[in-house]
């Protein structure tokens, strides 16, 4: 029997330091953007950063736990796991709460869960427990086949709850794929796939094909001209053609207006002015006047004129960029950077398949959140409502995030013991 | 091993995540270090972000007179973190406020927040505003910003135009679009087509400088957004008929509601008592608001889409169609009445017996329409009398009876017609024709609106169809517009049946003992039908329905004076003068028209 201090001992302290740091810059950064003058105390209970603070004690709670937990638990429970949070997902479109828009809370008494947070780690342990098995072969399509199944089931259900951001998250497991032997190529067609869909509801459809066919006539200007190529050319260009007109098609008869709209806003085809919009903007002057170092602690002042109720959650690094500056900003991407370097490094190190490539998942997870989330706030990507990773408010992301972090903590404190 | 090959492509998988962070780094040092363009040029200047108030849309009537535009008036907002020390008692002077006020004020906006502004005087007029706005530069902190209140040049269709407040928490929850202090449409057109009127708000950022003055716009107004105005509206009513209506109903309380039958576009929905929507704008909403909720008149409730009641003689129409469509009588089919002897429900009126429809519907002769009723539900066409209730009960739906239009008029109630879900419950599984008699001649729990009334008026001129009464027919300037409402509905009853009913209806102005035969309408034909609905409360409702002209309907119309007695009374001239109105543009009966207008049934109620 080894006790719990040992068990305890060997985690990995790197990524624990890392994780515990984001933490606590996230606490004294929610003190910052929401900071009042007749509640100064930062343990304040009834003002959001004294919440986090309680949030950050119970998930470290949790945390502790799930290191004393078998760490064969996880992979053995996986697939219940998965069962059950897609069960809950169903339940929450039954039964759920809509707040801001999207029908994905439940509520009991005062306290709103949003089951979405959980389905990322759900679908990380069902993934890794699936291609963990032995002789998994991801060449293999049937392989392939399943385990997007498991990535898109419940991508679609949060989707179906209106909550485009959350399910768009799912996407990410494609790099656990690749890395698992799925094909590069899929990468690179998934990304071209999804460059022609934007490309198509940018701009009108037939320019987009009239462009094709004059590429493909330029190419089959330069290549050397046989029946074959051409008749290759020529197919591909057809399919890309009938995959541009079925976008086209889904958008325009498909989907109901307000999901139009959600999408149009989302790629800024449709300016919300007072809403998305008008939050990047506030994001970008409260970060442009950071300058090179920060106005210093509370001296922030433009993300506390903020309108926006989303200052501590989704644009919380706002308060970084203008409290902190260039140096700030930068120290809290190499942080972050560290962490998913470190992870990826522990997850390479893992005897057994299930451990790595769930760690694989959650780094996945975590990259796309924060590629996502910063993105959004310094104007690179549309604006998609997704917290960033241990800094963000809120109870729901954290615990699910911190539960993330301690079971693939676990599971690497635990490799030795794997034969 | 597969893995070994792989553990390579973590290498890429390093590389996505790092070329990620490095492309994050440089856009910042862009945005933070290279960009000056985003620090303010000194510490004290502050950014001042002003909603900018689109107008809202205007509403026409359907010959485009205006019936609601825009007034401007300014807000005064303060930001309690930019509010320096300052000569308060010069400040309330200027405002003409207490200290007491300006404290209170000054409390409640920090207690929202220091740092955003909030409404600190609402509602100054242009005129105070010049004035005052000269003397803020000693106050920093406190500026104004422009809004436009509502105005309506008649003091007529307050039910109908509905009123424009404050949003409360619950709107602000359900739409992110609003935030505390914005104007949302409450009730009527103002509420249904909220999202059509409101436009959209800009937002314009300007610096400010420790005196409170403008600097200009904030890098040249890169992150401004103008407002967009809201689409003006086109109702199909006819304010002139409106207004002529509401003067003929004052000081009755009651309802008209007059539809172009080929359309279903409203030409007049009136409620009385009513009040000038003008009381409900501005500062002096609250108060007046009160004031109306308290009147023992109930001037708020519309009456027109919410009065129920029980339709009497009007009825009848309804149920003789119900027996000629399911075949349960023919036009030719006689029925006896013994007069006063009649069983189970007497007749009121002197008449041959036995007699057909035509004559019974004209005598109104009250066991014709039980034996009609009592044929309708023992019909043998059906397995069982409730089966032949459930077809009747089909009918009356598909006329619009027993459910709201769910048009564009909020708050409209759907009258009561009774199911037999309703009466298995009521009398435990076991009733027949006898136990429900009184539908027969449109009593017991039927109820309809004086709205559905109209309706009925107008699928009788159409001859069996009818399209859902609505407000709004165009939006101004955008041709792309068309109503959601104007789907034709069947009401599944052949237009043959529709003849003999009409005639009967003719006959109500022009027969020798019509009742509404002195309402004549020189040299238009009309069709009516008289009710006096009895009141267990007092003097009986005076209720007419009635079309003209007979050939080509262009004015289907229900009047509805509670408390008034004989439909033919007060009703049936209502409707006559009503309809001469709108088809003639004036009445040539001076005198008629100066009776019913000064005709005042509230004092005679009103006497404790
Ligand atoms: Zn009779």
């Amino acid at each position: 029997m080894i006790g719990a201090p040992n068990r305890i001992a060997k985690i990995d302290w790197i990524s624990l330091v890392l994780y515990l740091s984001l933490m606590l810059i996230g606490w004294v950064m929610i003190y910052s953007a929401v900071y009042d003058e007749d509640h100064s105390n930062i343990f304040d209970l009834s003002q959001r950063y004294g919440k986090q603070l309680l949030w950050i004690v119970l998930a470290l709670l949790l945390g502790f736990i799930v290191l004393l937990i078998d760490a064969k638990f996880f992979n053995a429970l996986a697939i219940p796991i998965y069962i059950l949070v897609m069960l809950m997902l169903v339940g929450v479109l039954l039964f759920g709460s809509t707040i801001a828009g999207s029908k994905s809370w439940f509520q009991i008494g005062g306290f709103a869960i949003q089951p979405a947070e959980f389905a990322k780690f759900a679908t990380a342990l069902a993934l890794a427990n699936y291609l963990g098995k032995l002789n998994r072969d991801m060449q293999k399509w049937q392989t392939q086949a399943i385990a997007f199944l498991i990535i898109s089931l419940p991508a679609l259900l949060i989707l179906a709850q209106y909550d485009t951001g959350s399910a768009i998250v799912f996407g990410v497991f494609i790099l656990v794929l690749y890395r698992e032997g799925m094909s590069g190529a899929i990468l690179v067609i998934g990304m071209i796939a999804a460059a022609l869909f934007l490309i198509t509801l940018y701009t009108d459809k037939y320019y987009v094909i009239i462009g094709l066919v004059v590429l493909f006539g330029l190419l089959l200007f330069f290549i050397k001209r046989n029946k074959s190529t051409i008749l290759k050319l020529v197919s591909l260009l057809l399919i890309v053609s009938a995959f541009i007109f079925s976008v086209d098609y889904v958008f325009e008869n498909v989907l109901e207006a307000h999901q139009k709209t959600r999408i149009n806003v989302l790629l800024g085809l449709e300016t919300d002015l007072m809403g998305a919009g008008y939050n990047v903007n506030q994001s970008k002057i409260a970060i442009g006047s950071g300058g090179l170092t920060g106005k210093g602690f509370l001296q922030g002042t433009q993300t506390k004129y903020n309108f926006v109720p989303e200052q501590s959650t989704d644009f919380i690094f706002c308060t970084v960029g203008e409290e902190y500056g260039f140096v700030g900003s930068t120290a809290v991407i190499v942080l972050y950077l560290m962490l998913f370097i470190r992870m990826i490094l522990l997850a390479e190190r893992q005897r057994s398949s299930f451990s790595r490539i769930y760690g694989y998942g959650i780094t996945a997870v975590m990259f796309f959140h924060f590629a996502i989330n910063i993105g959004m706030t310094i104007g690179l990507v549309p604006v998609i409502g997704i917290p960033l990773p241990f800094l963000s408010y809120g109870g729901s992301s954290l615990w699910a995030f911190s539960l993330m972090f301690f079971v693939f903590l676990k599971q690497d404190a635990n490799r030795l013991n794997i034969l | 091993m597969i893995n070994k090959n792989l553990s390579g492509r973590k290498r890429v998988i390093i590389l996505v995540f790092s070329i990620v962070a490095i492309v994050f780094v440089v856009k910042l040092f862009f945005l933070q270090v290279v960009d000056q363009s985003y620090k303010l040029s000194s510490q004290n200047n502050v950014l001042r972000y002003i909603t900018q108030y689109p107008a809202r849309g205007k509403i026409y009537d359907r010959n485009g007179i205006l019936m609601v535009y825009n007034e401007a008036a300014f807000d005064l907002l303060v930001v309690p973190q930019q509010v320096k020390k300052m000569d308060t008692s010069a400040f309330c002077r200027l405002l003409d406020i207490d200290q007491e006020i300006f404290s209170e004020r000054l409390h409640k906006a920090k207690s929202y927040s220091r740092y955003r502004p909030s409404v600190f005087l609402e509602q100054i007029t242009k005129e105070d505003y010049g004035y005052i706005a000269e003397k803020l530069y000693q106050f920093p902190g406190f500026y104004f910003q422009a809004r436009t209140l509502r105005h309506y040049p008649q003091p007529i269709a307050a039910h109908v135009l509905g009123d424009v407040g404050e949003v409360n928490r619950a709107n602000i929850d359900k739409d992110s679009y609003y935030k505390t202090g914005d104007y949302i449409g409450k009730s009527g057109i103002e509420r249904f087509y909220e999202k059509d009127m409101r436009g959209h708000k800009g937002l314009k950022i300007v610096m400010v400088d420790v005196y409170n003055r403008e600097k200009g716009s904030f890098q040249d107004g890169r992150y401004d957004t103008m407002p967009v105005s809201g689409s003006d509206l086109i109702m199909g009513l006819d304010a002139e008929l409106q207004a002529y209506g509401e003067a003929l109903m004052q000081g009755k309380t009651g309802s008209v509601v007059a539809i172009e039958p080929a359309t279903g576009e409203i030409l007049s929905l009136i409620t009385s008592p009513s009040f000038d929507p003008n009381l409900l704008v501005g500062r002096i909403r609250g108060e007046n608001y009160n004031k109306l909720q308290h009147d023992s008149l109930k001037p708020l409730i519309n009456r027109a889409i919410s009065g129920s009641y029980p339709p009497g003689s009007t009825f009848k129409m309804v149920n003789a169609l119900v027996a000629l469509q399911s075949g349960a009588i023919t036009e030719n089919t006689r029925f006896s009445c013994q007069g006063k002897l009649s069983r189970p429900i007497r007749c009121t009126h002197d008449h041959n017996s036995p007699l057909a429809l035509l004559e019974a519907m004209e005598n109104s002769c009250n066991p014709y329409f039980w034996n009609t009723f009592r044929s309708t539900l023992n019909n043998p066409k059906f397995p069982n009398h409730k089966d032949a209730y459930d077809f009747w009960f089909k009918l009356l739906g598909n006329m619009g009876l027993g459910h709201p239009f769910n048009t564009d008029i909020p708050f409209e109630l759907s009258g009561n017609i009774p199911s037999r879900d309703y009466y298995d419950k009521l009398y435990r599984g076991s009733w027949n024709a006898l136990t429900v008699r009184s539908l027969s001649i449109g009593q017991g729990e039927i109820l309809l609106t004086p709205l559905q009334l109209a309706n009925l008026a107008a699928i009788f001129s159409n001859q069996g169809f009818y399209y859902p009464p609505h407000l709004i027919r165009a939006i101004k300037n955008d041709t792309s517009y068309h109503s959601p409402f104007t789907e034709k509905i069947e009401t599944g009853i052949d237009a043959k049946h529709f003849e003999i009913v009409k005639q009967s209806m003719l006959d109500v102005f022009e027969g020798d003992h019509g009742t509404a035969r002195y309402y004549k309408i020189d040299s238009i034909r009309a069709a009516g039908k008289t009710g006096t609905v009895q009141n267990p409360h007092g003097e009986d409702h005076s209720m007419f329905i009635a079309f003209a002209p007979y050939d080509e309907p262009q004015i289907a119309i229900a009047v509805v004076v509670e408390n008034a007695g004989y439909g033919s009374t007060w009703a049936a001239p209502i409707a006559s003068l009503m309809m001469e109105k709108y088809l003639k543009g004036c009445s040539t009966r001076k005198a008629l028209e100066k009776r019913m207008m000064e005709a005042n049934f509230h004092q005679k109620t009103k006497k404790p």
